[in-house]
C-alpha cells in the first residue's frame, strides 16, 4: 500500500486545521493497529470510556517507556524531577493526587475555585482593555497565552510582583513543549531551556520554603503543610506537581479559549446568543469540550495484561492511543455528532477524560473559558475572523491555532 | 383494541400514583414527559412535597443542610391532582378504586403504588414513646433528632450498624459527641458487605472513637421517671448510660394497605413482572397495577432472575421511570427494569460505592487497593461469576466492574490489576451471615426461583 497509514495523516501537520474527516476513518475500524510495534488506537466513545475506567490500562511513564515510548508522548519536562501523578499509577497517584487536591477543591478547599473569580474578572477585562484602539488583534499572543499564566500564578500563589519574572521562565518552557520547536532545537536553545527550567524550579523552592514558615491562602501553602493520613509532599513532589499544573493547565486552557472562539466565529449566531446572555457560556464551553477537545489525544496508555476490546485481543505491553477527539463525535454515542450544538441537553463529553485521571484542573478550565469567551462576546464589536483556518501549532496532541487573527469594529 | 385503549388512556386516561417520593415524583414527570396528558393524582402519607432522604443521615445531621428543605427537584411541570397528608387504606382492583384514609375513594384506570418503606420501630411501644427514642426515616425524624445533636447529649446510642445506623454514628463523631453502636452480627454493615468488608467498617469506626459493641442485642430501653430514656441495656447484661437512642433497625414494606386486596403483597414487598406489573396473589400479573421504588420486588435478567428488592435511590428513579414508560405504551414498546443495582454510602470520611448484589456474592477478592488502608476494590463472585463490586474511595473504578457484572465475567478476577498486592492474589469468603437469621436488614433481599444453570448475555441500552 503506498497510502500513508491513517495514523500518520492524523499526525500530519498538514492536516492539523481538520483532522476530523480522518476521525470518522478511523471510527470505521474502532480497534486500529496498522503496523508491528505501533500503537492500538482506540476512536468509538464507548471503549474509550471503558478503558479510562479500566484498571489494566496503566498510565505509568515507565510502562510506556518499555513499551518503546512514544513519538506523541507529551514529554512533561521534568528534568530531573519525579514524574507527576499524571505519569503514575495508583497507589502513588492517588496518594499524591489526594494531598494536591486538599488544596484545590472539595471536600477541603470547596470555594478555591470559585474565590478566584473576581481576579479572573479583572485579568479578563484587563487583557481586553489591553487591545486599546486596535482593530485587529491576535487572540493567542494578547488574550489566550496571557490570561491561564496569571490564574495559574494566582492559584499557587506566585506574587504580583513576581509574575512578570515568571512569565519570563515559563513562556520559553511552554514553546519547549512543541515536538516541532524541540525538534529544531540547537544546542543553545537547550542550554537556554535547562537554565530557565532551573531558575523557575529554585523560584518555586523559595517560595515553597517560604509558605513553609508562613502559610498564606493559596496552592502552594496547603501543598506543603497537607495533613492527614497521606502526609505532606515532599519538596520535590511539589516542584513536580506545580511543574505539572503550570504546564498541562496553560497549553490546553489556551487552545480551548482559542478554538472557542473560532468556533463562535464559524456559528455567528451562537455568538450572537453569548452576547445577549451570558449565562449560555456554560453550555457553550461543555459542547466546546466535546467538539473541539484542547486534547485531543491520550497517547500516553500501555495495557499490563491481555484485553479484549470488541473481539480484538490487545497484548499485554501494548501502547494504546485513546482517541477522544473522534469518540467525542462518534454517531453511536451523540446525535447529529458534527454539529455544534451548545442546546444539546445530554453531553457527557470525553473532553477533560474520565476515571482517575480526568482533569484535575477542569473547574478551573471550565470557569476561566466561560468568563473569557463571555467577555469576549460581549466587549468586541462586530468580530471577525481574519483568516479561516488560522495557522495551527504543529502538536497533533494538544491540537490548536497558532495564531487567530480577529478583526472588529471596537470595543464596547 | 388495546392499541385503542392505551391511545386513549394516554389522552384523557386517569391514572393514580400511590406515594409520593422519590418514586412517585419521577413516575409523575416520566408520565408527562412521555406525553400523558390524562387526570393525574398523587397519594402522599406525609404532608410534604416531595423530599430527598439520603442527606437526613448525612448532611443534614451534622447542620450542613436543613431537615425542611430537601426537596427533590421538579423536573418536569407534572400538573398533577396533589392528595399530601393523607394514606391509601385499601384498594379494589374490580371497582378500580384506591380507598383514603379520610374516608375519600379516587378511581384509576392504571394505578402506580410507590408506597416504600417506613423505618422499623422499636418493637417495646413503651420503650420506643420514651423521650430522646429516635427512628429515622422522614423529614420530622430528621428533624428532631438534629434538635436533640445540637444540643450536645451525653451519648448517643444507635441500636443496629447498617448504613444508617454507622452514618448517624459517623455524624456523631464528627460532632464530637459519645456514641455507642450496637449490632446484633459480628460487624458493621454486614448485611449488605459481608464479614471481610465489615471488619473494615468496624477499624473504622472504632477508629475514630465509636463505641462499637458487636454480638449483642438490646433488650430493654430504660426511662427516668419524667420519660426521658437514660439508659441501654444488652444481651451482654451491660447497661450503656445514653440520653438519645436512635433505633436503627432497617424497614417496613408499606403493604399492610393491600391487605385483602388480591394484589400479590406481603412483608418482602409487592412481587410483580420485569415491565413492573404487579402480581395478584396468585402469581397472575395484573393489567392496570404497577409497582416502583423500594416496595417493589421484581426479576432481574442479570441475577439468574431472583425477584429483587432494592432500597437504592438510583433503583427507585430508573425503576419509576420504566413503570411509568410502560404504563402508558404498548406492549412491545414496554421497557424491562435491568437498572444494575447500585448504592452509596459515606461515613467516617470515607466514600463507600457499590454495583451488582454482593450478598449473592459467595467470595470476595481485593482486585485493587488494600483493606488495611481503607482504600480498595473488592469483588465478590457467585458460580464463577463476577455479581457484585465494592468500593472504598475508589469510586472511578466502578465502572469496570459493573461492565464485568453485565457480560456475566468469570470468578476469580485471574488478570493483573493495578495496585493489586498480595492479600488480592485469592478469594476468601465473603462471610455474609446466615440469611435466615434476623438482622437489621440488608439493602437487598434476595427470594424466588433460581436457574442456576441460566446462561447470560446482557447487552445493556446505550441511551
Amino acid at each position: 500500500m503506498t497510502e500513508a497509514s491513517l495514523v500518520r495523516r492524523i499526525t500530519d501537520f498538514a492536516n492539523r486545521a481538520d483532522p476530523y474527516p480522518l476521525y470518522e476513518e478511523l471510527r470505521k475500524t474502532p480497534v486500529l493497529h496498522e503496523e508491528e510495534g505501533g500503537p492500538y488506537v482506540l476512536s468509538s466513545y464507548y471503549d474509550i470510556k471503558a478503558l479510562l475506567h479500566d484498571p489494566r490500562i496503566s498510565s505509568d511513564a515507565a510502562n510506556v517507556a518499555a513499551a518503546g515510548g512514544d513519538p506523541l508522548n507529551q514529554a512533561e519536562e521534568s528534568g530531573g524531577l519525579p514524574p507527576s501523578f499524571l505519569r503514575l499509577d495508583p497507589p502513588e497517584h492517588d496518594r499524591l493526587r489526594r494531598i494536591a487536591n486538599s488544596g484545590f477543591g472539595p471536600p477541603h478547599r470547596p470555594r478555591r475555585v470559585d474565590g478566584m473569580r473576581g481576579d479572573m474578572a479583572t485579568t479578563v477585562s484587563r487583557l481586553i482593555d489591553g487591545f486599546g484602539d486596535a482593530r485587529q488583534i491576535d487572540l493567542v499572543d494578547q488574550f489566550a497565552y496571557p490570561f491561564p499564566v496569571t490564574v495559574i500564578c494566582q492559584l499557587l500563589g506566585v506574587p504580583r510582583e513576581d509574575e512578570p519574572k515568571f512569565r519570563a521562565w515559563v513562556d520559553p518552557l511552554v514553546a519547549g513543549l512543541d515536538p516541532d520547536t524541540r525538534q529544531g532545537a540547537d544546542d543553545e536553545f537547550v542550554k537556554t531551556l535547562q537554565e530557565t527550567r532551573m531558575q523557575l524550579g529554585m523560584y518555586l523552592a523559595g517560595l515553597a520554603e517560604q509558605r513553609t514558615k508562613e502559610p498564606r491562602d493559596d496552592l502552594l501553602s496547603d501543598l506543603m503543610h497537607s495533613e492527614g493520613p497521606d502526609g505532606s509532599m515532599t519538596m520535590m513532589e511539589v516542584l513536580s506537581t506545580a511543574v505539572l499544573l503550570l504546564i498541562a493547565g496553560h497549553e490546553t486552557t489556551v487552545n480551548l479559549i482559542t478554538n472557542g472562539m473560532l468556533t463562535l466565529l464559524r456559528h455567528p449566531e451562537v455568538l450572537q446568543r453569548l452576547r445577549e446572555d451570558p449565562r449560555l457560556s456554560v453550555n457553550i464551553v461543555e459542547e466546546l469540550l466535546r467538539y473541539e477537545p484542547p486534547v485531543q489525544i491520550v497517547p500516553q496508555r500501555t495495557c499490563i495484561a491481555d484485553i479484549e476490546v470488541r473481539g480484538v485481543t490487545i497484548p499485554k505491553g501494548s501502547r494504546i492511543w485513546l482517541m477522544i477527539a473522534a469518540g467525542n463525535r462518534d454517531p453511536e454515542r451523540f446525535k447529529d455528532p458534527q454539529r455544534f450544538d451548545p442546546d444539546r441537553g445530554d453531553i457527557q463529553h470525553l473532553g477533560f477524560g474520565s476515571g482517575i485521571h480526568s482533569c484535575f484542573g477542569a473547574p478551573l478550565a471550565r470557569l476561566e473559558t466561560q468568563l473569557a469567551l463571555s467577555e469576549l462576546a460581549r466587549r468586541l464589536e462586530n468580530p471577525r475572523l481574519v483568516e479561516d483556518p488560522p495557522p495551527y501549532r504543529p502538536n497533533a496532541v494538544l491540537r490548536g491555532p497558532r495564531h487567530l487573527g480577529i478583526a472588529f469594529d471596537g470595543l464596547r | 383494541m388495546a392499541v385503542d385503549h392505551v391511545e386513549w388512556l394516554r389522552r384523557e386516561g386517569r391514572i393514580v400514583v400511590v406515594g409520593a417520593s422519590l418514586a412517585g415524583l419521577r413516575a409523575a414527570e416520566t408520565l408527562r414527559a412521555e406525553g400523558f396528558a390524562g387526570e393525574l393524582t398523587l397519594i402522599g402519607d406525609e404532608p410534604h412535597e416531595p423530599y430527598d432522604r439520603p442527606p437526613l443521615s448525612k448532611s443534614v445531621l451534622l447542620g450542613k443542610a436543613s431537615p425542611l428543605h430537601t426537596e427533590l427537584p421538579h423536573r418536569w411541570e407534572i400538573d398533577a391532582k396533589w392528595r399530601l397528608g393523607v394514606a391509601a387504606s385499601g384498594l379494589d382492583l374490580t371497582a378500580k378504586r384506591v380507598r383514603l384514609a379520610d374516608g375519600d375513594e379516587v378511581e384509576y384506570d392504571r394505578l402506580l403504588i410507590a408506597t416504600g418503606v417506613r423505618a422499623r420501630p422499636w418493637a417495646k411501644e413503651e420503650e420506643a414513646r420514651l423521650e430522646g427514642v429516635f427512628l429515622l426515616r422522614t423529614r420530622e425524624d430528621a428533624a428532631g433528632l438534629v434538635h436533640r445533636l445540637k444540643a450536645g447529649p451525653r451519648r448517643v446510642f444507635v441500636i443496629g450498624a447498617g448504613f444508617a445506623g454507622s452514618e448517624v454514628a459517623s455524624a456523631c463523631r464528627e460532632m464530637g459527641i459519645p456514641v455507642t453502636l450496637a449490632e446484633r452480627a459480628g460487624a458493621p454493615l454486614v448485611g449488605a458487605l459481608g464479614g471481610v468488608v465489615g471488619a473494615v467498617a468496624a477499624d473504622l469506626a472504632t477508629e475514630n472513637g465509636v463505641d462499637l459493641r458487636t454480638h449483642v442485642t438490646v433488650t430493654a430501653l430504660e426511662g427516668d421517671a419524667a420519660g426521658r430514656v437514660r439508659a441501654v441495656h444488652l444481651s451482654d447484661e451491660s447497661v450503656v448510660e445514653a440520653d438519645v437512642v436512635v433505633v436503627s433497625l432497617g424497614s417496613l414494606r408499606n403493604t399492610e394497605w393491600l391487605a385483602g386486596s388480591g394484589l400479590g403483597a406481603g412483608p418482602r414487598g409487592i412481587a410483580c413482572d420485569a415491565g413492573c406489573r404487579a402480581f395478584d396473589f396468585r402469581g397472575i400479573v395484573t393489567d392496570d397495577v404497577f409497582v416502583a421504588g423500594d416496595v417493589a420486588r421484581s426479576p432481574h435478567a442479570l441475577f439468574g432472575y431472583q425477584f429483587l428488592s432494592l432500597e437504592h435511590w438510583g433503583n427507585a428513579v430508573a425503576q419509576a421511570e420504566t413503570a411509568a414508560h410502560n404504563m402508558i405504551s404498548h406492549g412491545a414498546d414496554r421497557r424491562p427494569h435491568l437498572w444494575m443495582p447500585a448504592f452509596w454510602s459515606s461515613m467516617f470520611g470515607v466514600n463507600i460505592k457499590s454495583v451488582g448484589v454482593p450478598p449473592m456474592g459467595e467470595q470476595l477478592v481485593i482486585t485493587q487497593g488494600s483493606l488495611a488502608e481503607r482504600r480498595f476494590v473488592g469483588v465478590y463472585g457467585c458460580q464463577g461469576r463476577v455479581v457484585a463490586a465494592v468500593t472504598f474511595d475508589n469510586t472511578r473504578w466502578l465502572e469496570f466492574y459493573q461492565r464485568q457484572i453485565e457480560q456475566g465475567a468469570p470468578f476469580p478476577v485471574e488478570y493483573p490489576t493495578m495496585d493489586r498486592r498480595p492479600e488480592g492474589r485469592q478469594p476468601v469468603d465473603a462471610q455474609f451471615p446466615d440469611p435466615s437469621l434476623p438482622t437489621h436488614g440488608p439493602m437487598v433481599t434476595l427470594s424466588g426461583y433460581s436457574p442456576a444453570d441460566q446462561q447470560l448475555v446482557f447487552h445493556p441500552a446505550r441511551h
